[in-house]
Parts: structure tokens; sequence; C-alpha cells
């Protein structure tokens, strides 16, 4: 099965669930990946249970912020 | 200061900084595709993301403003080279938070500090997956 992530083809046998994917990928810091299939954004109590297919277009995004910091306004 | 160097231009030296000044008193947050040649890292694109945190403290980019960023870099033949917010009434320096939250070696975290508006200060971060934190050089190029 083919498909796509961040642009770039990739081959995995079919069944292969989203919980799986990151952790074939080696993904660093899961917890602060938010992931997109089809541009549409996967709640991540659903990855156990989302099954990647045939041209699928994942994309893997980290969160990103951050910022002075807490209480320097207090 | 580390051998990285980034090259930004004029023009979007100043998106960047109109975007931290409208956005003032909050933090303003954006991120920056370009090209990579050995340690040398070009911006090409500048995308001004909504701080979804409203907050002078912090920022959290919007997700799908994240996404659709990353796709039309891709189209373009551009990369991801990094990040930027501003500090609205601190240094251009990385707070705890903000080690803590840079969870790819490979970005760039640019700072820009509204401390002084009348001087803004913006500098260029790399933060490893220990959070030790190098300077980078950022060359300006005319637009």
């Amino acid at each position: 099965m083919t498909f796509t992530i961040a642009g770039e083809k990739k081959e995995y046998e079919e069944g292969i669930t989203l919980t799986e994917l990151i952790e074939k990928e080696e993904i660093e810091s899961p917890l602060y990946v938010t992931v997109a299939i089809n541009d549409e954004f996967v709640d991540r109590e659903k990855f156990d249970t989302t099954l990647i297919r045939e041209g699928d277009a994942v994309e893997f995004l980290y969160y990103m912020g951050g910022g002075a910091g807490h209480g320097i306004y207090e | 200061m580390s051998e990285i160097k980034l090259v930004l231009r004029q023009e979007d030296y100043d998106s960047i900084l109109q975007h931290c000044v409208q956005g003032f008193p909050n933090e303003a947050c954006g991120l920056l595709a370009g090209t990579m040649e050995g340690t040398v890292k070009t911006v090409t694109k500048v995308y001004l993301l909504k701080n979804i945190d409203e907050s002078r403290e912090h920022f959290s980019m919007d997700p799908k403003e994240q996404l659709a960023a990353i796709k039309d870099a891709r189209k373009n033949g551009a990369v991801l080279l990094g990040n930027f917010h501003s500090h609205p009434e601190t240094p251009s320096r990385p707070s705890e938070e903000d080690k803590k939250l840079a969870y790819d070696p490979s970005l760039e975290y640019l700072i820009l500090s509204l401390q002084d508006q009348k001087h803004p200060v913006l500098k260029a971060f790399g933060i490893d997956s220990e959070k030790q934190v190098t300077i980078h050089e950022i060359e300006y190029v005319p637009s």
C-alpha cells in the first residue's frame, strides 16, 4: 500500500494504524504531534483505531508554541 | 555563535516586525520557509500566523494555518526552516517555556523583542534536544 507522509511516498502493509505508523516512523515526542490525514485532523484518542489507507496524505505537525512565560506580568 | 546562518530579506524582516507590532501587546507568531544549503538557511517566504492563545505571555499556532503554510511551502519547493514569535516586553532570548516547547532541533527559533519598540531586536536560535541554545547569525539582504 502506498501513501505519502509530508509529501513523500511511503510503502507499508495494509492495516497499519496511525499509532503503529508513528512508532515505525520514529516520530519524536509524539504527544506533541498533531496528525492530519487528507487535511482532516485526527483526534488523539482515535490514533489507535485510525487505519491508514492507500493514497492517504499524512502530515505530522509539531505543536508550535512558547512565549515569554508564566507570570512575567504579575 | 554557531556557524549556521539565516539569510533574511529586508522585506521579510519588515513583515515580521509589522506583524509583531500589530499583535502587541500580545505575542505574535509565524513560520519561515525556504531553502537549505549546507549551514546556510535562506528564507524565501514568511507566513504570518495567528496566536490562538491571544496572550502576552504565550503563543500557540493554529494547526490548520500551520498545515496550510507547510503545504504551500512544499508546493513552492521550500522546506520549513523555523518559526518566530515576539516577546512584547522581554528580551530576545528563549524563555524556559520556549526551550521546553522547542521539539524540533532542526528548526530555527526566532524571537523578536519589542521591549524597546524604537529598537526592536530579532535574534535566531538553535535549540537542541538537550535544550542547549546557540545563537545563529542573521544576514539581512536587500529585497
